[in-house]
């Protein structure tokens, strides 16, 4: 730390602290504002079964998550599965697949025209929908099932580590004490995974509070869609900061049970890794059990994919054309410019938390993250509130000096998405880089500050060049996220811009998907990227490999469940020959 | 001139006092080891001499120029202050060759000047040839030489060594202190140097400020330190002691001191208290065969160049160590004093 450092540093990180806060506290300000009764309206009419539609979301899907996620996590971990370590990565594909091109590609296969129900018809003889019963997929049943199948991979993820990571000694401890294979996984192996487990439950819940475009496309109205519908019908922001309010309570409630559940499975990790645990023979079991994982992978990932790629590829023509350039070239340039604004923004915030004397001074980089909190609709509207203050006050400026005002500056333009990109996905970035940051030994700062670098020149001379892995993943993370997201862009982009997101979105809606095949492809590849890296650093967290950096780790993104990595190998640790 | 001097010293850290009232002057030249018990404050003081960490009070001093001063807000950056810094896990630059790292520090020379300065600095530190490698490929006390020749280049008024040998094997720990002590030395570099390690400070400094709760109890060469404690925590800490209750009274010149082994008379004493406990180290302590002795041998263990015994005296267990070497358990001895001047606490 740098003893007496001027102030201006730590005002640096409170401005930029509060520029990323503007929409939460514009959320809550504008929550108070009198709104001519629409939320009166809405509070005795349809919010209570909106309220209701959400929870009881949110419970199916977390029970489906919980059924395909638990035993897949088990099995690959524990059990002589054959395909065990192909599936222990496959499972975690479904992640990069967004849930309403899998919620419209299972619509097409099981609605009355569909495959599915033209099979059941001729088998059946059938000739109107009078004739026989077939589940609605359109319906909040199906939507928790298109979620399940895109959000299980979070409490796999977790819920595998969990498993690999108990201590063999325990384990035969308890054989040793006389209970059973059996009676060990219950009394044993399943509490001590029960945290993680309660971790994964709680990013479920969480995405799918947070999740539009798959309950929008099925018409199963939630609080998300209801803020959507309320700023896009109404125009009434207050009306719609009331309702992000209490998805907000629900978010930070799981988010706190989440920080709470990772701390738990964190001292019941503390436990030395003690060799590798034996794997449970699962005897005529075993190909049942091969399936279950099987038909998992091919209903999350691999039947939507091949689709999507018979879309596109019988529907090249129609969708390889300007247009998809233009949107792609859209998405390249906000998410690159997001990603870059991120990684500043963070760097600029750690450093001055790294050498301020004040501990004062490390506040700004946990309220800048908070913005990752945000489910992109309620951010779009807290964002908006904002910036159209700021339009209305700059016209109002101009007409004031007799000019022509300049229109929508901010909140009419891609500025908007920006900054709203930035607010949500700061938090990737100094997630990412603060985990790079703390493996540099503070004596590295203190050797530099003696031999005569003031505090920048030690930023760029040994800072910036360490720091060069962990700044690149942050980069690469912000963008992948920024090309993904799709609410936010949704209601802030201007009149007539779109990216991948909103034309695959608009084709998805317009019920026609076949042609905007190539673009969703696209995303999905874009969203596997992350599963790689996050893979490859699990693969290095194997006992005595030589970890070098795992970029994906620490960051309180959608990849967080294996922040818990604890690789923190000093890269200045003596290594004796 | 003394290279530091620092004045009544207090230091607070996060709400908590690490230095209470420390003073401590060094000469030029001076290698003095900060020795103490984990968590008495020794890294604080190195840190607050470099600047890295802030005074509530005092002054620090560096070869006469006043760096920090509580009272009138003087602080000066720890990047103008001269000094270099030595670190327990070396604090190498990873992205940077040892070539690099070794010239980090060095200022307003051409590239054929620095170029002699990095060879002569590879040479002090025996490692020649290895400008090119990285730090990751040397061994611990490779990169420990590289940060001494490091923190040397740029020809620091004072070094500050934080416990700058614990990461070494033990089998190169003496050689690697000895041979830098010895550049050291060479160079006439002042040094204050951090241990908890009484072996370490005896072998490697000059003098020894021991540390008990934020301050210095004793500042001074190792045999004053050892032979002359000021305070029973001196001298526990600076190797094993026994205590005998003693009586003084008066003589005509000096005392005399009555105690369990006998009663002594001291001519040069000036001065103790008429109850005290007299400190005994185990070599000052005599032993001789005496079946009609006070003494019992408990246990007996063998040390090569004599033996360590403990003997039951009464109601007390005294360490003694001896050249006599056949003394059984359960022998019976006789115990005396060998000592010139006594140490007396009250």
């Amino acid at each position: 730390m740098v003893v007496g450092l001027p102030k201006r540093w730590s005002l640096v990180g409170f401005v930029i602290a509060f520029l990323l806060l503007t929409p939460l506290l514009a959320l809550l300000t504008l929550a108070t504002l009198p709104d001519g009764e629409v939320f009166a309206h809405l509070t005795n009419t349809v919010l209570p079964s909106y309220i209701a539609n959400t929870a009881k979301l949110m419970l199916a899907v977390v029970l489906l998550s919980l059924l395909f996620a638990v035993p897949a996590a088990w099995l690959v971990a524990r059990c002589d599965l054959p395909g065990r370590r192909f599936f222990q990565w496959a499972l975690l594909l479904p992640l990069a697949m967004p849930g309403y091109v899998v919620a419209y590609i299972y619509t097409d296969l099981l609605d009355y025209p569909g495959p599915v129900q033209r099979f059941v018809r001729s088998l059946l003889g059938a000739t109107s929908p009078a004739d026989y019963w077939f589940p609605d997929i359109r319906s909040l049943g199906g939507a928790a099932l298109m979620l399940a199948l895109v959000l299980f991979p979070y409490i796999f993820l977790l819920g595998r580590t969990a498993f690999m990571e108990q201590s063999l000694s325990l384990l035969q401890a308890s054989r040793i004490m006389g209970a059973s294979e059996r009676q060990s996984f219950w009394r044993l192996s399943l509490p001590m995974a029960r945290p993680a487990i309660a971790a994964g439950v709680a990013l479920v819940a969480m995405e799918t509070a947070a999740d539009f475009a798959t309950v929008s496309y099925f018409a199963v109205p939630t609080l998300t869609t209801a803020v959507y519908d309320t700023w896009l019908g109404y125009g009434s922001l207050a009306s719609a900061s009331k309702l992000s309010v209490i998805i907000l309570l629900a978010v930070f409630l799981l988010i706190y049970l989440e920080r709470f559940a990772r701390r738990k499975q964190e001292l019941f990790q503390r436990q030395a890794l003690t060799g590798q645990i034996p794997l449970l023979s699962l005897g005529r079991w075993r190909w049942p059990a091969f399936g279950f994982c099987l038909l998992l992978l091919l209903a999350s990932f691999i039947l939507p994919l091949g689709i999507l790629l018979d879309y596109a590829i019988r529907y090249f023509g129609a969708s390889w054309n300007s247009e998809f350039f233009q949107f792609s070239w859209n998405s390249f340039y906000l998410s690159a410019l997001s990603a870059a604004l991120c990684v500043l923004l963070a760097l600029a915030l750690l450093y001055v938390g790294r050498i301020s004397p004040r501990r004062i001074d490390s506040w700004p980089a946990r309220l800048a993250s908070s913005g990752y909190a945000l489910p992109g609709t309620v951010l779009a509207i807290g964002v908006l509130g904002p910036l159209t203050w700021l339009d209305f006050a700059i016209n109002d400026l101009a007409d004031w000096l007799g000019r022509e005002g300049p229109g929508l500056i901010f909140s009419g333009s891609v500025a908007a998405l920006l900054f709203a990109f930035c607010v949500r996905f700061a938090a990737i970035a100094i997630g990412g880089i603060e985990n790079s940051w703390r493996r540099l030994s503070p004596s590295l700062d203190m050797a530099a500050l003696t031999m005569g670098k003031g505090p920048l020149s030690m930023f760029f001379l040994v800072h910036l060049p360490l720091l060069r892995t962990g700044i690149l993943a942050a980069l690469l993370l912000v963008f992948i996220e920024a090309m993904k997201e799709l609410p936010a862009a949704l209601l802030l982009r201007p009149i007539g811009f779109e990216n991948l997101a909103t034309h695959v979105f608009q084709y998805v809606s317009d019920e026609r998907l076949e042609q905007g095949a190539l673009a969703a492809i696209v995303i999905v590849l874009v969203g596997l990227v992350p599963l790689i890296l996050l893979n490859r650093s699990l693969e290095l967290k194997a006992p005595d490999s030589p970890v070098s950096d795992s970029p994906v780790s620490d960051s309180p993104v959608s990849d967080s469940p294996v922040s818990d990595s604890p690789v923190s190998v000093n890269p200045m640790s003596p290594k004796e020959r | 001139m003394s290279t530091l001097s620092i004045q009544d010293l207090h230091s607070d850290y996060r709400g908590v006092t690490v230095l209470s009232g420390l003073s401590l002057t060094l000469a030029q030249g001076e290698i003095v080891a900060l020795l103490g018990p984990s968590g008495c404050g020794k890294t604080t003081l190195l840190r607050s001499i470099a600047g890295l960490q802030g005074i509530s009070r005092g002054s620090v001093a560096i070869s006469g120029q006043l760096v920090n001063d509580a009272s009138s807000g003087v602080f000066t950056a720890p990047e103008k202050r001269g000094i270099g810094m030595i670190f327990q896990d070396y604090a190498l630059f990873p992205h940077l060759s040892v070539a690099d790292n070794i010239l980090f520090g060095v200022k307003g020379l051409n590239a054929k000047e620095r170029a002699a300065r990095l060879d002569d600095m590879l040479a002090l530190v025996k490692l020649p040839g290895l400008a090119k490698r990285y730090p990751h490929e040397l061994s611990g006390g490779q990169q420990q030489r590289v940060s001494i020749a490091r923190a040397l280049a740029y020809e620091p008024q004072l070094l500050l060594l934080d416990e700058p040998f614990s990461n070494i094997d033990a089998q190169v720990r003496r050689a690697l202190m000895l041979e830098i002590r010895a550049i050291l030395k060479a160079r006439n570099v002042s040094a204050v140097f951090v241990t908890h390690s009484k072996d370490e400070a005896f072998a490697f400094a000059d003098t020894l400020a021991l540390f008990e709760d934020g301050r210095i109890v004793q500042h001074g060469i190792p045999e004053t330190l050892y032979q002359r404690p000021k305070t029973a925590y001196v001298a526990d800490f600076l190797g094993a002691s026994n205590y005998l209750a003693v009586t003084a009274t008066p003589l005509d010149a000096g005392y005399r001191i009555e105690s369990a082994i006998g009663s002594y008379p001291f001519a040069g004493l000036t001065e103790a208290p008429s109850r005290g406990r007299w400190l005994l180290r185990p070599e000052h302590l005599l032993l001789e065969e005496d079946a009609g002795g006070e003494g019992i041998i408990l246990e007996r263990r063998f040390l090569g160049n004599g033996c360590h015994y403990l003997v039951q005296l009464g109601e007390q267990v005294l360490d003694i160590h001896s050249h006599l070497g056949h003394l059984g358990c359960g022998a019976r001895v006789r115990v005396t004093a060998d000592v010139d001047e006594p140490v007396l606490f009250a």
